[in-house]
This record gives C-alpha cells, structure tokens and sequence, in this order.
C-alpha cells in the first residue's frame, strides 16, 4: 500500500486551475477522454434518433428537414469531435510519453493549446447547431453546400478549427517519438501502439492542411461569391470532391491506425505472446500511410471523373487492402500457442478481429469498378463504414480504455458488467448493421428521409439492433462510472505487461517516472515465452 | 403521406438474397463478380474468426497455478509471404474483372436511342432526342441499348436504376452520358443517390420497360405528357405530378414547402415585401417561370425555375388545372 500513500497526477495538485492551465500530457488526455467521450454520447443520441426514424417509412419523429440534419450532425461530430482525436488524443497524450519513458511530450504547452483549439473547434459546430443547424451531410458536396440556407460557415468553420488541433498533435507525437525514446529503445523495440501513433500523425500533419484549404475555399465562395465550386459562378463541383477526399480519406487512416495499435497490445499481453511478424505489423502501418494518400478517387467511381483514372484508383485501393489483410493474419497467428486470457480488454479485441474482418472484407466489393457502379452511395456503404469506424476504431478505443483504465485511474472495473457491455455491444452492433448490407445491395440509397416498402423489414430490424447497441453502451458507461466511485483500488500492473507505461506507479506519479527508465528488452519478451522449447523447433 | 411508393414498389423483387431482380444486359456479369467476392470473402472470414476461436479455446488460460509456457515464435517469413501473395493474386484477379466489366458499362453501343435526363429538385425529367417528347417516366423498348445524356438544374444528383446496376452522377454545368440495355418487360425504380436536400428520398422516377410496338405507339402519342386528345386540365393534373409540384405543393390546402394550390387561383395574398398580389393566369406563370420575382409571405424562396422544362400548352394546362381546385 505504500505507492497509494504518495501522490499521482491526479491528486498531486488541487483546483479546478491546475487541470486547466495544466500542461501534464496526462491531465490533458483526461481531459480529452472526458471531451470525446460526451461528444460521443451526443453523436450518438442523434444516431438512434435517425434509426427511430426510419423505423417505418412514414414520419415517426422528425420532418424530412431535421432528419437531414440529424443524419449530417452524427456524421460530422463522430468525424471530427470523435472518431479523429479519440485514440491519438485522449489516450495517446496519456500513454505515448509513458511508453516512451519520457516525462512529457516535446511540446507540452503547445499540447495544452492543441486541446483549446479543439475546445475553440468544436463551439463553433456547437453554435452551428443552435444557429439552426446544417443539413449538407459532413461530407459538404458542392453546389448543396454553397446553396443550402443552413449555417454552414460555422460548421465548416469549426471543422476548420479543429484540423489545426489535429496537426499540431501530429507534429508533438512525431518530435516526441524522435527525440524522447528512453535509452536502449530502439525503433524495434517500441511497443507498437507508439508505431501506429506515429504513422497517424504523419498522416495528420501531411493530409489535415489539404481540408483546411478545401474548407476555406468553400467559405470564400460562399461568403465572397468568388466561383470556385459553384457551377453557376463558373466553378467545378467534382473539384470540391478531389480536395475533400485527398485529406478525408487519409483520415479514414487516421481514425483506424491508432486502433490497429491498441489492439496488438490486448492481443499480445493477453495472450503472453511476442507479436507475430514485429516489423510487418509496424511498418504495413507506414505502408498504409503513404498508399492511403492515393486512394482517394475510389470515393468517387460513378462521379464523372475521367474513366482512366477511375482504374488507377481500383488498384491502388486493393494495393492498400494488402498491408491490412497481413495485419488480421499476424493478429491471428499472434494467438496461436498463447496462454489466452479473456479479460474484458481481449473481448473487444476479439470482438474488434470479428468486426474489423468484416469490415475490410465488405471494401473488397466496393474496390471492383463494376459492383461499386451498383453499390456507391447505397447502405451498403454506410455498413461497409461503420464496421471499419465503428466495430473497427470505436470497439479498439473501447477496448483500450478498458486495457489503461486503472492505470488512469487507479480503480478496477467490474469484469463481469465490462464483458456485459461488450456483449450487447458486439449483438447489438451487428443487428444494426449486418441488415444494412443487404438492404444496400438491394439498393436501398443513403441518407433517405423515407423508402420504398420492400426495404421496410430490414429498416426495423436495423432500428431495433440499435437498441441493443444503445444498451450495450449505456452498461460500459454505467461500468465505468460505478468504478470511478466505488472501483477497488488496481494493483500498479493488473494485466502482467512488459512496456514502460506499466513500470511506473498506477496512477502515474506527476512526472512519470521516478529516474530515467533505460530499455533492454522489447515489450513482447513476455516471462512465459518458453524460449528453451523453441530451440526444439 | 408525403410520397407515393405504391405504384413503384409494386415490382416486386424475383432476385436473389442479396441482389434486386436482374433487367439488363450488365446486370448479370456484375452480378458474378458480386457473388465470387461475395464467397471469397466468406472463405477468409471462416478462416480469420475460425482460427482465432480455435486458438483461444486451445490455448485458454485455465487459472489453476500450473506454471504456464507458451510459443516462443516471433514470426515465419515463409508464413508471411504465402498471406502477402496468396491475397494479392486474388485481389487482381478482382481488380481485372472489375475492370472488365466496367469498361462495358461505359462504351456505349452504337444503335442506342438518345434520351437527355434533366435532374432538378425534386423531379427527373426526360427529352427523347429524335421524337422530342418529354416525360417525366423513362419509357424504353426491351431488347434496345439507351443512352442516358444527363445533367442538373441546380445541385448534384445521381440517377440510379437498380435493377439495371446502373448509376451514375448528375451534374450542373455539365453532361455524364451512361447507357443500358433492358431485358425484362416491367416497371423499374429510379433513384436519386446524391443526397440534394428535403425530397432527396422523394426524388423518385420509374422505367417502364415495354414492347417495341408499344414503344413506338407512346412516341407517336407524345409521351404521357404530350396532352394529344387529353383536356388541359387532365394534363395540368398529370403534370402536377410529373413536374414534381407535388413535392411541395399540397392540394389539400395545408402549406407544405410552397403554398397549396387548393383555392390558390384568383386569391388575394401578400408578398414578403409587403404587396399585394391576386392569383391569376399571368401571376401563376410568373411564379413557375421566374419563382424568385416574388415570395409570398411565410415562404422560403427555394423553388427552382421550370424555364425550358415546361412548354405553353404545359403551363397552360397547370393554370386549367389550379383552376378547378375550389
């Protein structure tokens, strides 16, 4: 008991000052947690308000203009509030400088101002709301967006904002991976979360500058009249597409990478393994990197653009398919001769290899030039996106909060009501989006307000999958509230891992670790791995 | 109710668990590839989930004290490069046929009727090129090749169609020219799948698939909209629907997007600016040809222009029409 007699980050200083004016990397990923987090249960309130609508084709609850927005408001919080600085933000500011055996990030006042600008960002999409909201998808397609009477410019605005919050996290991570790495931490001897870390941020500071431009465009055009996408100004609309795609899917890498790097970490430590394939699995992330930068055309097959450049974009996208499909293996083959325990942390991850495989499987359609003519823009999309969004980022970001909650903190969590959650969850998920497959080869188009009767069976079992979906959240949330007030106090290394974050005191002391970690084996080298046995081989 | 699905979703399905009912010549091999991927995916997925499951069930932590050991492999290069190459033959073989077959959906045949799509909010309209008719339903004969020369009135929309697996983007300010061949006599949805605001899911349309005699027979009628041997005020009534008037506005008298044309003619109203306005022949047309001259009180001004998409005797026959709704 003598370590929960000293002080931590959290009681060190006291005041609601000493969080905001903080520039402990640790407080402010908190503090980001507590950001998402909300934002998160906002965006999704306005999901099963959707899927309420759609319960039957006919009004249930909204009228046609407030479904619009409702749909576009999901889609633009969980983009840019949620699903893009979830993991970098809350839990990457907490654990890459423990990770590393640093005692910040490089920059740790410029990390406080990144956390502020997100802060400015996101009042702007908050006062675009009150304002009377938008109603342009988050995707912002010109002419609708230049056109529609809804409050655009302050939407687009914060999204603006937001990007430099994105950017200026990217450049910390990158510094502080560089330049903080603990002696004897080679660049194969980082725990591969920091690997997925550092291929995202990459991708923040080279693709995030791509849609400030886009986005300022569009306000110019609509502010000044100046035609740029407008057709009727003389503008070109397809143009609108190529800009917004050339950052929007890069960040698709974004939201996923730093999941693909929470989960080697659950597999791994769950099943006292070395992770199968060390550099495959880091550097498949760089690769992703640098081919999710020319991919972005396949958002954009049945639009017009020229049909040559429609078969480099099919090809490159199954080039990008590759380095993903290596990582599902070596996840697998990670677990073969592993002494597996199922925490509540390995549900999702197990959950995560479930869902993400149908994720990235479903992409395989849509890659073919000739079956995409018949599914782009239909449910099918919207399924294909969600279990890569979703049952991809959302169920790791999930799972590695169950994973560092005591090491946040300090408390442990029920096992039992944890795997609950996932349950539900992972049924819940399914209902809700497995049926959207199906309704989307059958045709069925997104972002409808009302359809056509033959799509009406599978509309209600997506909204009822919903519900359980819901409830399956709600019971994580309910979770984690019951062990933030009434949690046993965690042993400083409840799950046996071997990287530098588990070192230190749980929860962390102010400055991370008492003298200078030094490095002489890597994170995997588990105590269970029967390296006499090997020779044997 | 807000739309009319009834005559539409009359079809029927007669397709396959995942796939709606096939009615043109691309409609089968996209179909095929459909269906490898489909299975090919089916494979790796019982493979992925089915050796996770039997490695955490072999390899299940029991918690009884036993010392525990496992593998100490980190890795197999030879492992390693059968996943890398295996999946990526298989994922050419997809990209080639995709490509394959796509390259047919854009070459179009040389013996196709020309139709021009006009995409506007909330409607689709339809010029037959050689005929001039126009119509606000696709009717085509079965067995010939169509291309479809199509562009927008204001935003992006995308015509949809399906049954056909077609699909493509309609734009402002320029033209997007896709082609099919239908192969099944019957009634067919068209979509809009660009999201352009309130009615994106109202903007609906059908093909209607017909004998070539039957065809020739409509063309020489002028279409459903021609209005040869039709009393202008049936017409007004068929345009009201066709032209998408009924999108916004209501014949029932209560205020939808625009207002009801229930009583509208000869009434007395303000405009936003505060004049005054009766509801006659000249006002009616007017309000269709330039909708933005003036706004009645109480109304968005969001209607789009019908210059060029109605003719006098159309607009005629919309005055006739409003004119009997007492």
């Amino acid at each position: 008991m003598a370590s929960q007699a000293g002080t931590n980050y959290l009681n060190a200083k006291k005041g609601i000052g000493s969080w905001l004016y903080t520039v402990d990397h640790k407080r402010i990923g908190v503090m980001y947690l507590v950001a998402v987090l909300t934002f998160f249960l906002l965006a999704g309130v306005f999901a099963l308000m959707v899927r309420m609508e759609l319960l039957t084709a006919a009004k249930d609850i909204v009228d046609a203009d407030t479904y619009n927005k409702l749909f576009t408001l999901h889609g633009a919080i969980m983009v840019f509030l949620v699903i893009i600085p979830s993991i970098p933000a809350s839990l990457g500011n907490f654990l890459l400088p423990l990770m590393l055996g640093a005692k910040d990030v490089a920059f740790p006042k410029l990390n406080l101002w990144s956390f502020y600008i997100y802060c400015f960002g996101a009042a702007f999409l908050i006062y675009s709301i009150v304002s009377g909201s938008f109603d342009t998808g988050w995707t912002f397609y010109t002419p609708y967006s230049t056109t529609t009477s809804t409050s655009v410019i302050s939407a687009t605005a914060g999204a603006f904002i937001l990007g430099f919050s994105s950017i200026l996290t990217g450049m910390n991570f990158i510094t502080t991976i560089h330049k903080m790495r603990a002696p004897g931490q080679t660049w194969t001897k980082l725990p591969l979360f920091v690997w997925a870390q550092y291929a995202t941020s990459v991708i923040q500071v080279l693709a995030t500058p791509v849609l400030a431009i886009t986005l300022c465009l569009l306000m110019i055009e609509r502010v000044l009249g100046i035609g740029i996408f407008d057709p009727a100004m003389g503008g070109d609309p397809v143009l609108f597409q190529h800009f917004f795609w050339f950052y929007s899917h890069p960040a698709v890498y974004i939201m996923i990478l730093p999941g693909f790097g929470i989960i080697s970490e659950i597999i791994t430590i769950n099943s006292r393994k070395h992770i199968f394939g060390y550099k495959a699995v880091a550097l498949s992330s760089v690769a992703i990197a640098i081919i999710g930068f020319l991919v972005w055309g396949h958002h954009m097959f049945t639009s017009g653009q020229s049909e040559f450049i429609n078969v480099v974009f099919s090809f490159l996208t199954y080039a990008v398919g590759l380095p993903t499909a290596i990582k599902v293996f070596s996840w697998v083959a990670t677990m073969y001769g592993g002494s597996i325990r199922l925490t509540a942390p390995m549900w999702y991850a197990l959950s995560f290899l479930f869902l993400f495989t149908i994720g990235g499987l479903t992409g395989m359609f849509l890659g073919a030039l000739s079956v995409d003519v018949h599914l782009h823009d239909t449910y099918f999309v919207v399924a294909h996106f969600h279990y890569v969004m979703m049952g991809g980022t959302i169920i790791a970001f999930i799972g590695g909060l169950h994973h560092w909650w005591p090491k946040i903190t300090g408390k442990l969590y029920s096992e039992f009501w944890a795997k609950v959650g996932c349950f539900f969850t992972f049924v819940g998920f399914n209902i809700t989006f497995l049926s959207q497959f199906v309704l989307g080869s059958k045709g069925m188009p997104r972002r409808y307000y009302t359809y056509l009767p033959e799509y009406r069976d599978l509309h209600v079992v997506s909204t009822v999958g919903s519900w359980v979906l819901a409830l399956g959240l709600f019971i994580t949330l309910f979770c984690f509230l019951h062990s933030l007030f009434k949690g046993k106090t965690s042993p400083k290394n409840p799950w046996g891992g071997l990287s530098l974050e588990w070192e230190t005191e749980t929860p962390p002391i102010e400055h991370n670790f008492e003298g200078q970690p030094i490095v002489t084996s890597g994170p995997y080298d588990f105590p269970e791995i029967d390296h006499a046995h090997a020779r044997g081989h | 109710m807000l739309f009319d699905f009834v005559k539409i979703g009359a079809q029927g399905d007669g397709g396959t668990l995942f796939l709606p009912k096939q009615a043109s010549t691309l409609a089968a091999n996209q179909d095929a590839l459909f269906y490898f991927i489909y299975y090919l995916c089916l494979f790796f997925f019982v493979l992925i989930v089915g050796l996770m499951i039997v490695f955490v069930v072999k390899g299940r932590h029991k918690g009884d004290g036993s010392p525990v050991k496992t593998s100490a492999v980190k890795g197999n290069h030879t492992l390693e490069v059968v996943w890398s190459v295996i999946p990526g033959i298989l994922m050419v073989v997809i990209f080639g046929w995709g490509f394959k077959d796509w390259v047919k959906t854009v070459v179009t045949p040389a013996n196709a009727i020309d139709v021009r799509v006009t995409g506007l909010k909330w409607a689709w309209s339809f010029d037959y090129v050689a005929s001039g008719v126009n119509s606000n339903r696709l009717v085509v004969p079965q067995g010939q090749p169509v291309r479809l020369t199509m562009s927008s009135k204001d935003v992006i929309h995308s015509f949809y169609v399906p049954a056909f697996r077609v699909k493509r983007d309609v734009l402002p300010g320029r033209y997007t020219v896709m082609w099919f061949e239908a192969t099944e006599l019957g009634e067919f949805s068209v979509l809009c799948t660009e999201y352009c605001g309130t009615s994106h899911s109202g903007m609906l349309s059908t093909v209607k698939v017909v004998p070539q005699e039957e065809y020739e027979q409509w063309l020489a009628d002028g279409g459903d909209l021609g209005g040869a041997g039709v009393p202008p005020a049936e017409l007004g009534a068929k345009l009201y629907e066709a032209k998408g008037c009924n999108a916004c506005h209501s014949l029932d008298g209560s205020a939808k997007i625009g207002p009801s044309f229930k009583g509208l003619y000869e009434r007395n109203g303000e405009f936003v600016d505060g004049k005054s306005y009766v509801a006659d022949d000249t006002y009616i047309r007017q309000s269709i040809l330039e909708p933005q001259a003036h706004i009645v009180k109480g109304y968005q001004p969001v209607m789009p222009s019908y210059q060029g998409q109605l003719n006098d005797k159309q607009i005629a026959a919309i005055i006739d029409y409003i004119k009997t709704l007492k």
